[in-house]
């Protein structure tokens, strides 16, 4: 009885295809500037093809089984793409149902004789491709979650720039939260620059670190550390009021730690430490 | 018994560790190292550890041995070249290398042995000179 | 669900087998793409454990393996000794507390510069400690 249906699906799937192809376009949501009609159609005219194929071994309902591994992957494939290109979970979703209205659609129109096979088969369409549209989910989340921890990554690597501000000083603005995976991002940067520039002082300006609790404190204290076991000092400037407070009503102990309340005056503080001097040059003045 | 050179270079000791040092290799390193400051009068030990791709405890504890030790036999010790991995690794394990000097490079701990040598004379001439004009 | 991938068995019976078992480790690491700074612990807590392991266990047998879960890889070693085993392991664990005349934070610093730490000890029979260094851990 399956296998009939299955022919028959088979036998009709140019109407399928473009009764899907419709509904799918239909949808007012649609993004075509993500993805061109034809591309869509090539698209989904693969789904079907083997979709119809794992119909055809009798087992309608049983998504597990081995005949739907190649179904379940060309669609986690297209879920995980389109969640990379940024499509919405509606437009994903809608890829997978709007197939089920086509599917029942044709069921109709072909067994219309036979309440009882229409209602039976209609049945088990509907479960098949609920859990295919489970399936689209769970892939859809996957693919937005490996967007996000390379975006997660890349924010890591671009928000900790180390900058030459002078032959052996390099600053260290550090912008948002220092948790401990940060914190190591930062310690590498820092210290790999040291190497390559020769730079005997690093000045860690923390003005934009939204708050400083105990933890942070630890982090910047091994940073420091860090910094001195390869030889060289390390300033921390940006030192809000508010920081300061945190930091002394919390009870650490930065006094190890050379600490200034702006970048210029750690910058002043290390051009002394390297015994340079900025002067203002009046030389203008006296040719006039 | 394969033993770490220590080359002497007026009033310096220097030390290169190019390979990965096993415990005796660094215990002999320290006895060999007072000795020499002994019998040469030095004045500063530098030891390049450039090449060093792990310091453990272990090493940790010799390098600040060899500082303390050198330092009551009056000589400076600084520690040059450390690799920023190895500086990262050995603050999360505990170490801070207190009583030895750091410095980036060979050049830069050459430096910082003359400047600290020098200042202490400096000090010693200052305050025979206060003595005189007393 | 941990997979091993790789296994490797050496066995640690004086100092200078250390060496080469660091960079049997170091290979590992660097087989699998572990960042520099993450071999560079991996190694300095092997280091640490294999020579707790001569110390106080008189050697004994070291595991590397290559594991992997989900799609994060990394190297788990085991240091198996049969010596005289922990009697306080909380107290061995413990920053600064050494029966020998070492620092003592082998033990406890090894642990801050895995991922993965776990060690169990029989008295009389022996100890065995396990890490784990994930490639991004």
């Amino acid at each position: 009885m399956k296998t009939d249906i299955a022919k028959l699906l088979q036998k009709k799937k140019k109407q399928l295809l473009e009764s899907w192809m419709t509904k799918q376009l239909s949808d007012a949501m649609l993004r075509e500037d993500l993805m061109s009609n034809e591309e869509l159609r090539e698209q989904s005219n693969e789904f079907l093809d083997e979709l119809l194929k794992a119909v055809a071994t009798n087992h309608v309902e049983d998504i597990n089984a081995p005949a739907y591994e190649q179904v379940k992957e060309v669609l986690s494939g297209i879920s995980i793409s389109r969640a990379k290109q940024g499509f919405s979970p509606r437009e994903t979703g809608i890829y997978v149902f709007s197939l089920k209205e086509a599917i029942q659609q044709v069921l109709k129109e072909e067994i219309s004789d036979d309440i009882q096979l229409l209602y039976q088969t209609t049945l088990s369409f509907n479960k098949l491709l609920d859990s295919l549209g489970v399936v689209t989910f769970e892939t859809y989340i996957k693919g937005r979650e490996e967007v996000i921890m390379r975006q997660t990554d890349e924010i890591t690597e671009i928000s900790t720039p180390v900058i030459q501000v002078w032959e052996g000083i390099l600053a260290l603005p550090i912008i948002g939260t220092l948790d401990s995976a940060r914190t190591q991002v930062v310690m590498e940067n820092l210290l790999q620059e040291i190497v390559e520039t020769g730079s005997t002082i690093a000045i860690l300006d923390i003005s934009g670190v939204p708050a400083v609790d105990s933890l942070v404190a630890q982090h910047l204290i091994k940073t420091v550390a860090a910094t001195r076991l390869m030889g060289a000092e390390c300033i921390i400037s940006g030192i809000r009021p508010e920081i300061a407070q945190t930091v002394v009503h919390l009870g650490i102990d930065l006094s190890n730690i050379v600490t200034k309340s702006s970048l210029a005056s750690a910058l002043k503080y290390a051009f002394g430490m390297l015994k340079l001097e900025v002067k203002k040059n009046h030389k203008e003045k006296t040719t006039e | 018994m394969e033993r770490i050179p220590i080359l002497r270079m007026g009033k310096f000791l220097l030390v290169t560790i190019q390979i990965d040092l096993y415990d005796r290799l660094a215990t002999n390193l320290e006895a060999d190292l007072v000795q020499m400051v002994n019998k040469t009068g030095a004045r500063g030990v530098l030891i390049d550890i450039s090449a060093l791709s792990i310091v453990d405890s272990f090493m940790g504890r010799i390098l600040g041995n060899i500082g303390s030790m050198s330092k009551i036999m009056d000589a400076e010790t600084v520690v040059v070249g450390m690799q920023p991995a190895v500086a990262i690794t050995l603050i999360e394990l505990g170490l801070e290398l207190k009583g030895v000097h750091t410095a980036l490079n060979v050049e830069k701990g050459m430096e910082l042995l003359k400047t600290r040598i020098d200042a202490e004379d400096e000090e010693i001439i200052e305050e025979e000179d206060e003595a005189g004009t007393e | 669900m941990k997979l091993v991938l790789n296994k490797d068995v050496m066995s640690i019976e004086k100092e200078q087998d250390v060496v080469p078992f660091r960079n049997r480790v170091k290979e590992y690491a660097v087989k699998i793409g572990m960042s520099l700074v993450n071999q560079t612990k991996l190694i300095t807590a092997a280091s640490e454990l294999v020579r707790n392991m001569l110390k106080y266990g008189g050697g004994g047998v070291t595991i590397i393996e290559v594991i992997s879960q989900g799609r994060d890889n990394g190297i788990r070693l085991v240091f198996q000794d049969k010596g005289p085993g922990i009697k306080d392991i909380s107290l061995a664990m413990k920053d600064g507390y050494s029966s020998g005349k070492s620092l003592g934070i082998g033990l406890p610093g090894a642990k801050r510069l895995v991922n993965e730490f776990d060690i169990k000890s029989t008295l009389g029979e022996g100890t065995t400690v396990s890490i784990i260094k994930w490639k991004n851990g």
